[in-house]
């Protein structure tokens, strides 16, 4: 053995007599085994990952520079787009990354519906991720108003007021939330601690969690097949492969891939304006600086939010439609037990299930299309038909799971 | 493979549906102009109706002079002598010596920074706007505008452009100005410049806008090339690590 190697063999060892290093190493990646058969929609978790490590490090080089003041804040951040060095490609990538961040954690949920991820033993690892994703919406929120631009004050305001539908408490907490009578440099300033310290440290208390409930399961796999259900002598699954190297190697072109989208997008085009929108990353009322005396003509939040945006504007009733969005969010907890069928993947399940989860991709896709448009009575109507379907998804899922026609499900996975 | 089926067929149903959609939408009808920042002398030539005709009442104050001179290949002792007025460095921002509490008197309103006016507006609406102005006497400065109804700004470049009236009443509230429109506004009397040279003073100033909006731009689609580049590579790389690791799964 080289002398150098010999030192850090020594290191290491030091180490590992006083602290778990070595156990830690082989239960997370050396010796965790997952399914061989991953396929495409097995990246987005380690995405994931990658897109939290960007936000908190751009956010941390954001924050020496923004100034979370009424009077300040639009202009810190024009100078941060001008004055500080590359301070617009970490800009850009701060707000590149929260739109990617919401695009990897639908996909990585539809990867769940698909394959049945959520389904026992993963409850706990799917409740989990709802909590990661609800605090994600959070946080999400929090930081739209910080640019402090037209959008930022009149989204924040707009959203704010909904508490205000509930019934008695509703005035109150909406004051309480704000910490004034109108969003103004009071709310500014409590919504960047929340979004630079409170809801970073419980995403990423959270996403431990998740990752320590997902590693005493195991993974699930594309046939939903349970692979610790077959192990050789050594009680190695006989279908698992050690995440380290195998996994690393591959999310590592995973992850080159995503970062060809995310700085083409960062480089060539930051505020994805499709046409027919204000942008959809960047909202080009966001370039003007917030104006509580001038409301905007269409106020329309970012496009992570407008499947339930729609919902709620698809409901007469005000008190009804904040009811309505906080269920659209919210019934994704009850997925474990709502679905009664006995096979995960929906390689192998029946007709009913994949039907119905065509439908609700679609109605998904096309309310949040709506969210983004301007209310006429027949996108109106098209968003309450696509809200009744939204819903029946889960509604009806204990029957239509129950009596599907499922298929026979193999004992080794598949490919 | 059934996933595959099942993904093409909700991604065509939902551009189908797009794109049935996609006519609703065109309610603002804008001229539209191509934005060319490679054009440097346009950028130039616009930075100079800027500085003469907008700078005295609008303020650009995020822009620096120097910042400018380095994008547009203009020498500080340029910028001073010809572009400077009213501001001391280089270094300083584009601002303006006119007081709030003077420009409500003057205009009714305080007259928007500009700097950032390109990415709120957009470039078509600017070129429009610049465009359209037209006469009506029922309005303080005399001026009304096609793209903006009722805009408090006076017709700043009159003299260039030569003054513009409606020339059909009907279609006022129809269709913005559109040059296939061209008995939409008339021209009463011309400026000092021909319509083809107004034509090409509003899209330096435009251009110009754009380019103050977001200065990085001239350079940011270059370093992405070299961005996508070097990504490409590495995925090649990574690409041929991870086979080698896989050869023997399965």
């Amino acid at each position: 053995m080289s002398k150098p190697i010999k030192i850090l063999t020594g290191l290491r060892d030091w180490i590992d007599a006083r602290f778990p290093l070595m156990k830690i190493w082989n239960e997370h990646l050396a010796q965790y085994y997952c399914p061989k058969n991953f396929n495409f929609w097995y990246f987005f978790g380690s995405l994931a990952l990658l897109v939290l490590v960007i936000q908190i490090l751009t956010g941390i080089w954001l924050t020496m520079n923004y100034k979370p003041s009424a009077e300040e804040a639009f202009a810190s951040v024009e100078y941060i787009m001008r004055d500080v060095n590359w301070g617009w490609l970490i800009r850009y990538m701060h707000s590149t990354g929260a739109s990617a961040f919401f695009i990897v954690i639908y996909l990585h949920m539809f990867r769940a519906l698909l394959y049945g991820s959520y389904k026992k033993p993963r409850e706990l690892l799917w409740l989990s991720g709802m909590a990661i994703y609800l605090l994600l919406m959070g946080e999400a929120f929090f930081g739209y108003l910080l640019p402090w631009g037209q959008m930022s004050y009149w989204g924040a305001q707009v959203i704010i007021s909904l508490f205000g539908a509930l019934p008695i408490i509703g005035d109150d907490l909406s004051l309480w939330i704000r910490g004034d009578f109108v969003v103004s440099d009071v709310t500014l300033n409590r919504f960047f601690s929340l979004h630079v310290i409170a809801f970073p440290l419980l995403i990423l208390g959270l996403v431990g969690f998740h990752i320590l409930a997902l590693h005493e399961v195991g993974s699930n796999n594309p046939d939903g097949v349970e692979i610790k259900k077959n192990k050789n002598a050594e009680g190695i699954p006989l279908d698992g492969i050690p995440f380290h190297p195998y996994y690393t190697v591959k999310d590592i072109v995973g992850a080159v891939v995503f970062l060809i989208f995310f700085f083409a997008v960062v480089f060539f085009m930051p505020e994805v304006k499709v046409p027919g929108t204000q942008g959809l990353f960047l909202e080009s009322a966001n370039f003007i600086q917030a104006n509580p005396l001038q409301t905007p003509e269409h106020i329309a939040p970012v496009w992570y939010f407008t499947p339930f945006y729609a919902i709620l504007r698809a409901v007469p009733s005000q008190l009804g439609g904040v009811i309505a969005m906080g269920l659209a969010v919210n019934l994704f907890l009850l997925l474990p037990w709502l679905d009664r069928s006995p096979v995960k993947s929906f390689r192998y399940r029946g007709r009913n299930y994949r039907i119905a989860l065509t439908l609700f991709v679609i109605s998904f896709l096309f309310l949040g299309w709506l969210g983004l448009q301007v209310v006429t009575p027949l996108y109106t109507w098209l968003a309450r038909f696509f809200s009744v379907v939204y819903f029946l998804f889960f509604f009806l899922m204990p029957f239509y799971t129950a009596s599907d026609k499922d298929k026979v499900v193999p004992d080794r996975v598949t490919d | 493979m059934d996933t595959h089926k099942l993904l093409n067929n909700i991604v065509l149903i939902f551009f189908l549906m797009f794109s049935v959609e996609s006519f609703a939408t065109a309610d603002l009808k804008l001229m539209h102009m191509k934005v060319d920042l490679s054009d440097q002398e346009s950028l130039q030539r616009g930075a100079k109706v800027f500085i003469n005709y907008c700078l005295s009442c609008h303020s650009a104050a995020y822009m620096r002079y120097n910042r400018m001179g380095a994008d547009l290949s203009i020498s500080d002792s340029v910028l001073k002598e010809n572009l400077m007025f009213g501001a001391e460095k280089v270094g300083d921002v584009m601002s303006i010596s006119m007081r709030k509490e003077d420009s409500i008197n003057y205009f009714g309103v305080v007259p928007p920074d500009l700097s950032v006016i390109a990415r709120s507006r957009g470039p078509d609406w600017l070129y429009t706007y610049f465009h359209t102005f037209y006469e009506d006497d029922s309005r303080p400065f005399g001026v009304n505008n096609l793209a903006y109804k009722d805009t408090a700004m006076p017709h700043v470049l009159w003299e260039l452009q030569g003054i513009q009236r409606l020339a059909s009443k009907e279609s006022i509230a129809a269709v913005y100005y559109d040059p296939s429109y061209k008995d939409f506004l008339e021209l009463v009397s011309p400026g000092t410049q021909t319509q083809e040279e107004y034509d090409r003073t509003i899209r330096d100033l435009v251009n110009y806008l754009v380019y103050i909006g977001e200065p990085i731009k001239l350079k940011r689609t270059k370093m992405g090339i070299w961005v996508m580049f070097y990504l490409f590579i590495l995925l090649l790389i990574t690409y041929m690590l991870k086979k080698d690791y896989w050869k023997d799964i399965h």
